[in-house]
């Protein structure tokens, strides 16, 4: 049986330039490195013109999924986000946060499809702010232009995701935010159910993708499971199938393109660490879960350092070995001004 | 008197029993298949439901008269256009060959579900995962095996794949899954008496004759399972077995299971034939299928006089209605053409 692409199915335009950048509200405390690094990429690998807007707020992403915040404001709030972008007269919109992309697409969808809604938007704009906005023409994740790219920028990388020891290819577990696939699958490169977009990097980039039972699973973010306290065992309990689930492959490491499913395939592993004594590689040390910006600009040669590695939970030391990344260890808690920070404890069982 | 003409387009069990019935009275017939031969999708079948006689000698006697007919039989034409004008119908051909008739009947059938829209199955990414008609392959091989070539241990039928589900467009019941579900399970259990075999549904319709006492046999005599749920995803394991998660709505409880071999129930939807020539005729019904006059007493009529349905492009049906339907549509095209039996 010749197997299917169903990736193939699910193309779309991915803009090309002139992008108009809207960052994360909480991917700079998890990821420090990775907004400012898309942002490099764009203008000094790939020569793009980005703009990167202070005068920007939250889409209410969090508040709207957790039932705080009304659609009528949502919708009204992220109008306020386009009536910036129209300031800088772009009209390519590419959001950093998946749950941003899922909502800006939720938004315009309904607009779409039910113009009255939109005519309301632009009457509470107006009423609330004297401003009026346009429809963008493009809206793109920053993953997506990155696999856009993957091709150009593999020529410009100094490594590629391949163990200098074997020879072989790491294996990556990829992680594909929910708010990015599985709302409107035919928005993303690949779909819900086979998605290409980190897999298309990672097999560009030499490596091998595991393509493991619980693939598909929640990372153990989940707005309800996280934010409401109580809830937060099922959290946990998510993460722990996952990693149950990829540990028989060996998976070298996991990249998410989310800022809830990196942060929380990271940080549970301490925690399930800390439960059970469980730590899901063979050498007790956890599993190295990067970002998509991290693994490109790690490809590309970037001081691990300065991408903000050093804060991740699971250390990123064998990995960064694995392929053969030159870097100072003594460097690593050197903060931006030159001046030794002080070293966080070592966990006991991770 | 002249003879009509009469056209029967589609070469399934429909198409041969109406053209075979055509035949003995005073027209010429003509039949089209677009395959190399006639017979159409049940050759696939290796036993038949609900009593287990085999498809191959079935459709051995309802063919075996063909050959002693003046049938004018063109099999690899497909018709593509068709068109009425002053009560005379005229096709075109694949060939761009042209043909008339005083009378046409539409055998044009059905085809099965693709499933890969249902992505979340997996289906063409694992091997373990096949479809009814793959698994009626090996049922007529005789052998019921893994793409490793291994003996199952354990199988799942998921029924209603493409099916009542709204996201693919098709909310009807196929009617013919759910006792074919029942039909392999037996039949697998029959091969494999050690296997495991698990039946996911959302409800079964053991509407047939024996359809409601094979569904007790299966679980009474060979100890079929039945579970209530659909199965919302597939993945592969560690050692390339199929990982199921579903939820057993009886129990209230979710469920995940690892199989050998996952079959899923393709349903049946209207053949691009029987779309294609029904917006031509302008009989074009709800999914796809051609629309009868009437449904309680003119079913085989159109609302184009000369234009007759037979079978499968109108609904999903089973081997027995579509026989059935194919003789009352023959009755219909006589009385049209007041015809008389060969003497």
């Amino acid at each position: 049986m010749m197997e299917k692409k169903y990736w193939k199915d699910y193309q779309r335009e991915i803009a090309d330039d002139d992008y108009f950048y809207h960052r994360s509200c909480i991917r700079q405390t998890f990821f420090p490195g990775s907004e400012a690094l898309f942002l490099k990429i764009l203008k000094n690998e790939l020569g793009k013109n980005v703009t990167d807007d202070p005068n920007l707020h939250t889409c209410t992403g969090i508040g709207y999924h957790s039932d705080v915040v009304p659609f009528d404001t949502t919708m009204t709030i992220v109008a306020r986000l386009l009536s910036q972008m129209n300031k800088s007269e772009l009209k390519n919109f590419v959001p950093s946060c998946v749950t941003t992309f899922g909502l800006l697409s939720e938004v315009l969808d309904t607009w779409k499809h039910f113009p009255e809604e939109l005519e309301k938007t632009r009457k509470f704009l107006k009423e609330a702010t004297g401003r009026e906005f346009k429809i963008p023409e493009n809206v793109a994740h920053p993953s997506d232009i990155i696999y856009k790219n993957r091709k150009v920028l593999k020529g410009k990388m100094k490594y590629q995701l391949v163990n200098k020891e074997t020879g072989n290819p790491l294996k990556v577990v990829e992680h594909i935010g929910c708010h990015y696939a599985k709302i409107f699958p035919e928005n993303t490169t690949g779909g819900a159910e086979f998605p290409q977009v980190l897999a298309g990097m990672i097999e560009a980039w030499e490596g091998k993708v595991i393509d493991y039972p619980e693939r598909r699973h929640c990372c153990g973010f989940g707005f309800r499971q996280y934010l409401i306290m109580a809830n937060r065992g099922y959290s946990v309990a998510n993460t722990k199938k996952k990693f149950e689930s990829m540990q028989p492959y060996e998976p070298d490491f996991v990249v998410a393109n989310c800022p809830g499913c990196a942060m929380f395939m990271d940080r549970w592993q301490y925690t399930i660490a800390e439960m059970e004594g469980i730590t899901y590689d063979k050498n007790k040390r956890g599993i190295p879960v990067l970002t998509h910006e991290e693994m490109t600009g790690l490809l590309l040669g970037y001081n691990p350092w300065d991408l903000g590695l050093q804060v991740h939970q699971v250390q990123v030391e064998p990995l960064l070995d694995k392929i053969g990344v030159v870097y100072n260890p003594d460097d690593k808690y050197v903060g931006k001004s030159g001046i030794k920070l002080s070293e966080p404890q070592r966990p006991k069982n991770i | 008197m002249k003879k009509k003409n009469v056209i029967v387009i589609g070469g399934g069990p429909a198409g041969i029993e109406i053209a075979q019935i055509l035949s003995n009275y005073s027209c010429n017939v003509t039949l089209f298949e677009k395959e190399p031969q006639v017979g159409g999708q049940i050759k696939r079948i290796d036993k038949l439901f609900p009593d287990f006689i085999v498809q191959d000698e079935m459709m051995q006697k309802l063919i075996s008269n063909l050959e002693k007919t003046d049938i004018q039989i063109h099999t690899d034409t497909e018709i593509k256009d068709i068109e009425q004008i002053d009560n005379i119908w005229h096709l075109k051909t694949n060939k761009e060959e042209a043909f008339t008739a005083d009378a046409v009947v539409l055998a044009t059938g059905f085809k099965t579900f693709d499933p890969k829209y249902k992505e979340e199955l997996g289906y063409g990414i694992y091997p373990g995962v096949i479809t009814t008609l793959e698994f009626e392959d090996m049922l007529k091989a005789g052998k019921i095996q893994t793409s490793a070539g291994e003996e199952p241990r354990r199988i799942a039928f998921l029924n209603c794949v493409g099916s009542r589900d709204e996201k693919v467009g098709n909310h009807y019941c196929s009617r013919v899954c759910c006792i074919n579900a029942v039909k392999q399970s037996i039949e697998t259990k029959e091969l494999l008496p050690n296997a495991e075999v698990f039946c996911f549904y959302m409800d079964l319709r053991m509407s047939g004759q024996f359809y409601e006492e094979l569904y007790r046999k299966s679980q009474e005599k060979h100890g079929v399972n039945y579970i209530r749920g659909r199965i919302s995803e597939a993945s592969s394991t560690f050692d390339h077995r199929i990982q199921i998660k579903s939820e057993d709505t009886l129990a209230g409880l979710p469920l995940k299971m690892t199989v050998d071999l996952l079959v899923l129930m393709i349903g049946v939807e209207a053949s691009e034939g029987t779309t294609n020539l029904s917006a031509k005729a302008g009989i074009l019904g709800e999914y796809g299928f051609a629309k009868s006059l009437s449904l309680h007493l003119k079913d085989n009529l159109t609302k184009k006089e000369g234009l007759f349905l037979a079978g499968a492009c109108k609904r999903p049906s089973t081997l027995r209605e579509v026989i059935a339907d194919a003789r009352a549509a023959a009755f219909e095209v006589v009385n049209y053409l007041k015809m008389e039996i060969n003497g």
